[in-house]
């Protein structure tokens, strides 16, 4: 065997198992897919990655007892919620901890320095989930429930509404509201959480962690005024905007960053009354054939707009030609776009890190795995309550983490990779008229006629809120109804005559 | 209102009619609910319930009618869960039940006390109505 690599000095020819041959391609492939051939970036020497501390080599030693002291870094939804459900799942085996979470900002400050930079969206699942689970989301906490989306295309819009006629989509700030604003009885959705892990026994430390050491097995904290402390567990859910994740890599765990794409989010202020007017309760996302453009939105909130956009190198170009773009410009009074008060360029986990968990470590979040393009808050609870629920009940180890966080995370991964696909179809459908005529028809049908099936209606919601797996979504574009449908209306929304018929009739 | 969730029903307007077929269950995101049971047509306030509490799981978890009917006693905002979202998530989360164990263990305990109360009130009434035949209505 060669000598293992010390912290950061990963050695590329030894792969990620234990061999001392370089690995074939098949190779890769098995261990990529399989957590238990990861190892460790085992040494021998008290490095990272040991089996715990000096002397520590079983997993038996790695569960959080009476008086334990875990560290979360960043106090963003994952964070908060793991703590939440860590002490709430710890209570019921009468174990009490000590959880700190490291969180720099305090979430009520306007504008960047109190934000996290997100649409800020809840899906329809997770407000659902989170009401069972007894978090129910205040007044203040939610600037809009959203119960309709309306789809803009150029071949016109169509409006698709809750069959319950519920608003169970919140728009949230994620920090406390946009640069301008100055409500006072707003409250950040992020706040809100992380005042629930305080309710609940977590200390909040308003510090920056400017590093992370592992004397002994232990992941020790080091924040900006100098201040250290170790712990029996690190949780790192600091996002993919932050530099924390770096430093994790650094400690030759095993674990490589996320990879990410750069997202762009502004506010617009126009007051609840013209909102109201012109967006409704409704969320506006817009299929338009822009090169570039994967998927935009606009989000009513409160007296702003949030606008989110997805593309491949957002730059001010792609950002102006949306803008400037009829269907955006409609949503508008007098189909002006106001000036932005608020904008920034956030990052968005898409692929999945490698190795988000070691012995006294897991990367929950944006930091681990994260839905495609949709429902990052939905994904972080799922993550962070995995998470909580394996270092509560199974223990803090490696194999723990393998055994019962991975596969939450798997999941999640396998199912962007349908998510993938149907994004991919969803691209086709912005370059292909067509394809946009017969969608605007199957669903303004579905929508106007009672007894109608809700075939095309649902498969758009689900993908534009996120609700349901791609899985799910994709199986029910693979039945025959569907199919047929959506052949009809190819046909039927195409023809000369219905065209013009249709341009009458339908609702813009 | 546009910044709340949930839907928002009057004071006396049914949310829940019993024997009707349920595919949901309910969360009282505010205001207060009263619970009715409708025997030989006659109705009686089972229960009453506040904000935060579920009612409508017998529905998830048993795919039977509604055993009781459930109306707005104060303007209440309610949100629906539905089964699928909740059972899907239940496969992958099964600690997400304990949710609603606990409250039908709450029910359970609360139900407890009320047949308790009840019998003793009815031994009462039994004991002071036939005092001289000394029959008792537990242990026969």
């Amino acid at each position: 065997m060669t000598k293992a690599p010390r912290t950061g000095e990963r050695d590329p020819a030894r792969g990620h198992g234990d061999t001392d041959e370089r690995p074939l391609a098949s190779d890769i492939a098995r261990v990529l897919g399989d957590p238990r051939t990861w190892g460790s970036g085992v040494s021998k020497e008290g490095q990272p990655g040991d089996g715990g501390t000096f002397g520590e080599t079983v997993a038996d030693n790695l569960k959080l007892t009476q008086g334990s002291r875990v560290a979360v870094i960043g106090g963003g939804p994952a964070g908060s919620l793991f703590s939440f459900f860590l002490l709430k799942t710890l209570a019921l085996i009468d174990t009490e901890v000590t959880v700190d979470i490291y969180e720099p900002r305090h979430f009520d400050h306007c504008g960047p320095a109190g934000c996290n930079h997100c649409g800020g969206i809840v899906s329809e699942s997770l407000v659902q989930i989170l009401a069972t689970e007894g978090i129910l989301l205040p007044a203040e906490v939610v600037q809009r429930g959203i119960d309709s989306y309306v789809v803009h295309m150029d071949v016109g819009s169509v409006r698709i509404d809750t069959p319950l006629h519920e608003k169970r989509i919140a728009a949230v700030y994620r920090g406390n509201g946009p640069r301008t604003s100055e409500r006072i009885t707003t409250e950040g959705f992020d706040r809100y959480l992380l005042d629930l892990a305080v309710s609940n026994g977590a200390t909040v430390q308003h510090k920056l962690v400017t590093d992370v050491k592992w004397p002994e097995g232990r992941p020790r904290v080091v924040c900006g005024d100098g201040a250290e402390a170790t712990y029996d567990l690190l949780v790192v859910a600091s996002g993919v905007n932050s530099q924390v994740m770096h430093i994790i890599e650094e400690l030759g765990l095993g674990y490589k960053t996320p990879s990410a794409v750069t997202t762009f989010i502004a506010e617009f202020h126009m007051g609840q009354r013209l909102i109201q007017q012109h967006l409704g309760t409704s969320m506006h996302v817009f299929l338009l054939d822009i090169p570039r453009l994967k998927f935009a939105a606009l989000i009513p909130k409160g007296d702003f707009i949030t606008m989110c956009m997805l593309g491949d190198n957002i730059d001010e170009q792609l950002v102006n030609t949306f803008l400037n773009a009829p269907e955006v410009r409609r949503c508008f009074p007098s189909a002006t776009v106001p000036t932005n008060c608020c904008h920034c360029f956030p990052r968005i986990n898409v692929r999945k890190a490698r190795k988000p968990f070691a012995n006294r470590l897991v990367l929950i979040g944006d930091s681990g795995v994260s839905r495609l393009y949709k429902d990052g808050i939905g994904a972080a609870y799922r993550t962070s309550k995995a998470a909580a629920m394996t270092a509560a009940l199974h223990g803090i180890s490696e194999e723990a983490f393998a055994h019962q966080y991975w596969p939450a995370c798997r999941a999640i991964d396998r199912d962007n990779m349908i998510g993938r696909l149907i994004f991919g179809v969803c691209h086709l459908i912005q370059k292909l008229r067509f394809s946009r005529r017969a969608v605007r028809r199957m669903t303004f049908l579905e929508q106007t006629t009672p007894s109608s099936r809700r075939l095309m209606s649902s498969v758009l919601w689900d993908v534009f809120t996120g609700s349901a797996p791609y899985r799910e979504v994709l199986v029910r574009t693979l039945h025959p109804a569907f199919i047929g449908g959506l052949a009809w209306n190819l046909i039927a929304g195409n023809a000369p005559n219905a065209r013009v018929r249709e341009d009458k009739t339908m609702v813009s | 209102m546009t910044d709340v969730l949930g839907k928002t029903y009057r004071p006396g307007e049914i949310i829940v009619r019993q024997g009707d077929l349920g595919d949901c269950m309910y969360v009282i995101q505010d205001g207060d609910v009263e619970v009715l049971k409708e025997e030989n047509g006659v109705q009686t306030v089972v229960d009453t319930m506040h904000t935060g509490d579920i009612f409508g799981e017998m529905a998830i978890i048993e795919h039977t009618v509604r055993s009781s009917t459930v109306r707005a006693s104060s303007p209440a905002r309610i949100m629906t869960v539905d089964k699928k979202t909740f059972i899907r998530r239940v496969q992958e989360d099964p600690s997400l039940a304990l949710t609603v164990l606990k409250v039908m263990s709450q029910r359970v305990r609360k139900l407890d006390l009320e047949v308790a109360t009840l019998k003793q009130e009815l031994g009462r009434e039994t004991t002071s109505a036939e005092p001289s035949t000394g029959r008792r209505i537990h242990g026969d």
